[in-house]
């Protein structure tokens, strides 16, 4: 049985990890890519409502939010206000320019409109012809997936 | 001492740097980025606005029988084609004014010439808006399902497909961007939100 003797010798059993820290990098890479960490603060309540015929926007590059709805103050809610980016919009008019502004840096812009669903129809209105003043004409309304029925 | 320094030399196994550590650095940060990422996909109803209207010229004619009007109060009730209407009938009533092929003379003539209008008040709850938004786009979206299903429109033409699909959003899923919707080619939905009333 020479295997046996031969076997015994040289090297020392292992697994070889030489290969761990590419695995762990190539991971380490796909959830750097997909980190987006640059949160938003948003200042106003917006809880979506909910629909069913939804459609996806898989180019999120192409998304602009305008976020609607009640203001948070601690615990009570203010009057409903407008936010575009970081800052709260205080002339309504002021939207035409700035979507005006995002449209010429992307020429294919879809404002995001997350509205909070106890909004009135009022300011809705009013943001869109403003953005249509703008020429931002694609828009989404954001809602979330519609439970099942129980 | 050069002789002393070359015998070292000659022990020496080969000059390695440790990367044992490598991993758990590149763990750390793994867990960090694990921990602070958010995969989350926005979802939710696409529109077209209408383009801003030129004040000289008036908007395209829609014949009456080709328009399906959706009034939407402050209270949330339901004014469909002048009468009073329950939103669980909205999804039918649409699919039959846009299936009619001029069979109805009150329905519309053809489906790229039926216009479904959405008009809300200015106190309307936003929810109740997306829900009737959302009746209108079903009722296309069924429509469209049959077609990926059969391959053929509600009249019996033919759209093109290479195969069948088990729903439209499966056939949608296959398109790449740029091809063309051969469905909503074949279908299309023209959702139209009203302007609103400037308030005189």
């Amino acid at each position: 049985m020479a295997r046996f003797e031969r076997r015994t010798s040289d090297t020392e059993p292992g697994f070889t990890t030489a290969s761990l820290p590419d695995i762990v990098f190539m991971l380490l890479i796909f959830f750097m890519v997909s980190t987006v960490l640059r949160e938003q603060n948003i200042k106003v309540r917006t809880q979506l409502p909910q629909a069913e015929a939804l459609t996806k926007i898989d180019q999120k590059r192409l998304v602009s939010k305008i976020h609607i709805g009640p203001l948070k103050k601690g615990e009570n809610e203010g009057d409903t206000r407008i936010q575009i980016d970081d800052a709260l919009i205080e002339n309504r008019n002021a939207i035409r320019t700035i979507m005006y502004n995002k449209l010429q840096q992307q020429p294919k812009l879809i404002a995001s409109l997350k509205v909070d669903q106890e909004s009135e129809m009022e300011v809705i209105n009013q943001v869109q012809q403003e953005l249509r003043e703008a020429g931002a004409l694609r828009i989404n309304y954001s809602s979330n997936r519609e439970n099942p029925p129980q | 001492m050069p002789g002393l320094l070359d015998e070292r030399r000659e022990d020496r196994e080969e000059a390695e740097i440790p990367t044992a550590g490598m991993a758990d650095i590149a763990f750390l940060l793994l867990i960090f980025f694990l921990v602070t990422t958010t995969i989350n996909v926005d979802t939710g109803i696409g529109m077209t606005l209408p383009p801003k209207l030129d004040p000289n010229q008036q908007p395209p004619p829609v014949k009456e029988r080709n328009l399906f009007k959706i009034l939407v109060n402050a209270q949330g009730e339901l004014l469909v084609e002048e009468e009073p209407a329950n939103i669980g009938q909205l999804r039918q009533r649409v699919k039959n004014h846009v299936t009619n092929y001029g069979e109805n003379p009150d329905l519309a003539v053809s489906p790229d010439k039926a216009v479904i209008s959405i008009k809300t008040d200015a106190q309307t709850p936003y929810n109740r808006y997306i829900e009737v938004l959302d009746e209108v786009w079903m009722s296309y979206r069924e429509i469209w399902d049959s077609i990926a299903r059969s391959g053929s429109t509600p009249q019996g033409e033919e759209v093109g497909l290479e195969q069948t699909y088990s729903s439209y959003q499966e056939y949608y899923n296959t398109l790449d961007p740029g091809d063309d919707n051969k469905i909503r080619d074949a279908f299309g939905a023209q959702i139209s939100i009203a302007e609103p009333d400037t308030g005189e």
